[in-house]
């Protein structure tokens, strides 16, 4: 066995005085091998990305590593100098980023900034430099090399741009890749083809791999070795099928058991009542100029049909830009669909006048993906609460006195009632929103993507929250979701969109077991660690 | 808060002008034109008793007291301000929320606004007091008018941001009407910008004030204001400077202490900042 590439040892970073705890990590040693890929996992504040920038060098000056060292290829980056750090990134190691379209210059061609990363650390001519980012773009398998190296980022899918972003980390071919979340903003598909692509460049070129995540699906796809990082703490370090199958520490098993499991839950089939029916639901955006319509017409949706009934889940699962979310939008008439009809009781919701739709409006009610903007940040969580029960005319008392029942069913202290939002974590908002909307006592709860900004652990006790009141109130649910797992979990039936249109739609464990769509069977295909028996608690 | 301290002084030191000087601003006295600062003179009243007056700042060439009009003149200034930076914000508050809210009311509302920018202040006044006479409410009208397409397009630009908010689509969904929407939640959250933005109007408006005063078309010249008191000195700038010295430095330092204002209240509303509050 060579020399570790990256050996971190006791490294201790130090927060602001006035932060919520006293270290962002604390004496944290692990080694990442040649050719090897270690993942980093953790959630959210657990101080990830605070020791992959510790490595980089890029600590922000309010974080100071007060202990330890970093060792890359033996040499201490701590204690480097900033010259010699910026000779040491891109040569020695290298960071990809979670967001490319942010990462890369907008202003600038994919070519030219690869070319910039070869001008500033080589002593390349001109020419020879075009062939190397020629070649490294081709190396990161992207169709057409001319056109994407002429091209610029925005022109570019968001796959692409990581791709672009991994050959300008590679093309100096730096013993060390450090990858911050890279697909974490990317669509199950284009996740899978980058995840390969990752492994494929490590094989060949026996680059070490500090691949930082979140979502233990990925692990199970690319790790070597798993590190897991709670609160600045490194709980657990090993091989991926050990930890993953035999997780040592409490926290490391609660993670894992959090995963929603992809295998279906079995459930009966419900014979109730339908209460929302959408029949060939239509939404096109019509672009229009000074004079008129410009052409080019968007087809959000197209002919979507489907049924929820009482004490039903149903949910909508496609990648982004697939048109879930109108069609969410539309049932919640907060857009009016072109085309179609949405059945709420005996009411077309979708031609009802701005009157009718008032007094009607509480029986479809939504809770929204961003928990952090959908509570308006200058009022308190109790006002939002009363406010849609006080529109309808009931009085302030019994309106706070319902408010109360609410917050403990979503499992809140109701003193809580008078705390502004910023005052609550995610998951907290998150019930607050849940609270707010069943105030309403709706017919149909709509979550759009309600649990997709959460961490794992919070977002499995969300989605049990869910589950409980759906059981309790006999509630029927559409869930927006783009994650397979969580629709496995949540789900009594499944549609699966894709380009505005639904492909398939039946009970969620023929979906999942045998799927007909060659689309369904590809986004299945593509569930990073499918192989891999997850939320074997939850199920 | 250093720009609320200077501006608190000021705010007193013209409500308590009579208090911090014996002298008449008005006063003409030909004998005694023209002195520099720390003059003293012996004053003979009514009933014949003498009293010595110093003349802090000097006299100008009325032999007026420059010291007595520059504190009565914090009077003319501070009202401009405040005056202003009140209409314009009340006035573009609401033509921007109906215009951010109301996308079918936006354009034609906003190439209304445009055509009100391209009128500059100073013309305006002009017109107007050749119009009818010159006075406090002419200036403060010729002010407002091209300062509020600026609140609107600020007020539009948050509001535009804000009704694209999920907050805003949830109490959509519970059933909130259109004018509460506005009110409980798009309005709050425009008012920290718009606070700054009106310190920064205040500053801008006790500069135009003196600059129409100085050119001849503000307040009439008996008045004391800084700009008039300027205006005046203007003629022997060379001989006696502290004629312009003196309303110069409370001015650049009125607009410094509402600019630091205006500075302070952005950093203290910023909901970042807020969260350590």
């Amino acid at each position: 066995m060579s020399a570790p590439v990256l050996e971190v040892r006791g490294l201790t970073v130090t927060l602001p005085p006035d932060a919520d705890r006293r270290l962002a990590v604390s004496d944290a040693s692990f080694a990442v091998d040649p050719g090897e890929i270690v993942c980093l996992v953790g959630e959210s504040g657990s101080g990830k990305s605070v020791i992959a920038h510790a490595v980089m060098g890029l600590l922000p000056k309010a974080l100071a590593a007060s202990a330890g060292e970093v060792l890359l290829s033996g040499e201490n980056v701590l204690a480097a100098s900033q010259a010699r750090l910026r000779a040491l990134r891109c040569t020695q190691m290298a960071m990809i980023f979670q967001e490319p379209m942010t990462a890369l210059n907008p202003v600038m061609r994919c070519g030219d900034q690869i070319d910039e990363v070869l001008a500033t650390h080589t002593k390349l001519s001109p020419a020879k430099r075009r062939a190397k980012v020629r070649e490294t773009v081709r190396a990161v398998h992207m169709p057409d090399v001319e056109r994407m190296i002429a091209s610029y980022p925005h022109q570019l899918s968001g796959g692409q741009r990581q791709r672009i972003m991994i050959a300008m980390a590679l093309v100096l071919e730096p013993s060390l890749l450090i990858a911050d979340e890279p697909t974490t903003a990317l669509d199950v598909t284009t996740q899978a083809q980058i995840l390969s692509l990752i492994r494929e460049l490590m094989r060949a070129r026996g680059t070490g791999v500090l691949f930082i995540t979140h979502d233990f699906g990925v692990v199970a796809e690319i790790a070597d070795r798993v590190a897991v990082l709670r609160r600045g703490e490194l709980v657990e370090v090993g091989t991926m099928r050990r930890v993953l199958t035999t997780p040592a520490h409490e926290y490391t098993k609660m993670l894992i058991d959090a995963v929603p499991s992809l295998t279906p839950r079995q459930r009966a089939e419900a014979a109730a009542p339908v209460v929302v029916r959408a029949e060939g639901l239509c939404k096109t955006y019509v672009r229009r100029s000074w004079l008129g319509r410009a052409g080019g017409d968007i087809a959000a949706a197209t002919d979507v049909s489907f049924e929820v009934r009482k004490g039903e889940t149903v949910g909508l699962v496609g990648e982004s830009g697939s048109g879930k979310s109108t069609v969410a939008r539309c049932v919640a008439r907060l857009i009016t669909p072109t085309r179609g009809r949405i059945v709420v009781g005996d009411a077309d919701f979708a031609s009802l006048s701005r009157a009718q739709l008032r007094a009607l409006r509480r029986r479809v009610q939504i809770v929204f993906q961003d928990p952090y903007r959908s509570l308006n940040p200058r009022r308190t969580v109790g006002a939002a609460i009363v406010e849609g029960p006080m529109n309808y005319g009931m009085p302030h008392r019994e309106a706070m006195a319902r408010a109360h029942e609410l917050m403990e069913l979503v499992h809140l202290p109701p003193a809580a009632l008078d705390r502004y939002p910023h005052q609550f974590s995610g998951g907290q908002r998150q019930r607050v929103c849940i609270a707010r909307a069943l105030a309403m006592s709706p017919d149909l709860l709509i979550a759009d993507e309600a649990v997709s900004a959460l961490d794992v652990s919070v977002q499995a006790q969300v989605l049990a929250l869910l589950d409980e009141i759906r059981q309790r109130l006999s509630l029927a649910m559409l869930f927006i979701t783009h994650d397979l797992r969580v629709a496995a979990q949540v789900c009594d039936r499944v549609a699966v969109m894709t380009r505005g249109r639904i492909v398939e739609y039946g009970p969620a464990a023929e979906v999942f077991a045998h799927p007909r769509d060659d689309y369904t069977k590809s986004l299945l295909a593509a569930a990073p660690g499918r192989h891999f028996a997850f939320g074997r608690a939850a199920g | 808060m250093v720009g609320a301290l200077i501006l608190l002084v000021i705010c007193s030191i013209g409500l308590a002008a009579p208090l911090l000087t014996p002298l008449d601003p008005g006063a003409i006295d030909p004998a005694f034109r023209n002195k520099v600062p720390g003059t003293e003179q012996t004053v003979r009243a009514a009933d014949g008793t003498k009293t010595t007056v110093t003349h802090w700042m000097g006299t100008d060439s009325l032999g007026r007291d420059v010291y007595a009009r520059v504190i009565y003149g914090a009077r003319a200034s501070l009202t401009v301000g405040i005056a202003v930076a009140a209409i314009s914000v009340a006035i573009g508050l609401g033509i921007g929320l109906v215009a951010g809210y109301f996308r079918w009311v936006d354009a034609i509302v906003m190439r209304f606004m445009d055509g009100l920018m391209a009128i500059p202040a100073i013309l305006l006044a002009i017109a107007l007091v050749s119009l009818s006479s010159a006075g406090l409410a002419i200036v403060i009208v010729a002010i407002v008018v091209p300062e509020i397409p600026r609140v609107v397009r600020l007020v539009r630009s948050v509001v535009l941001s804000i009704r694209e908010e999920p907050y805003v689509e949830a109490a959509i969904a519970v059933g909130t009407r259109t004018p509460l929407i506005l009110v409980r939640h798009v309005l709050p959250n425009t008012v920290a910008p718009l606070i700054v933005q009106a310190t920064y109007i205040a500053a801008t408006a006790i500069l135009i004030e003196a600059i129409l005063s100085f050119l001849g078309v503000g307040i009439p010249p008996q008045t004391p204001t800084w700009g008039n008191i300027m205006a005046e000195g203007r003629t022997l700038f060379r001989v006696f400077p502290h004629n312009i010295l003196y309303p110069g430095i409370f001015l650049a330092l009125t607009v410094l202490a509402v600019n630091m204002l205006g500075d302070g209240l952005r950093d203290t509303l910023d909901p970042r900042m807020s969260k350590r509050l």
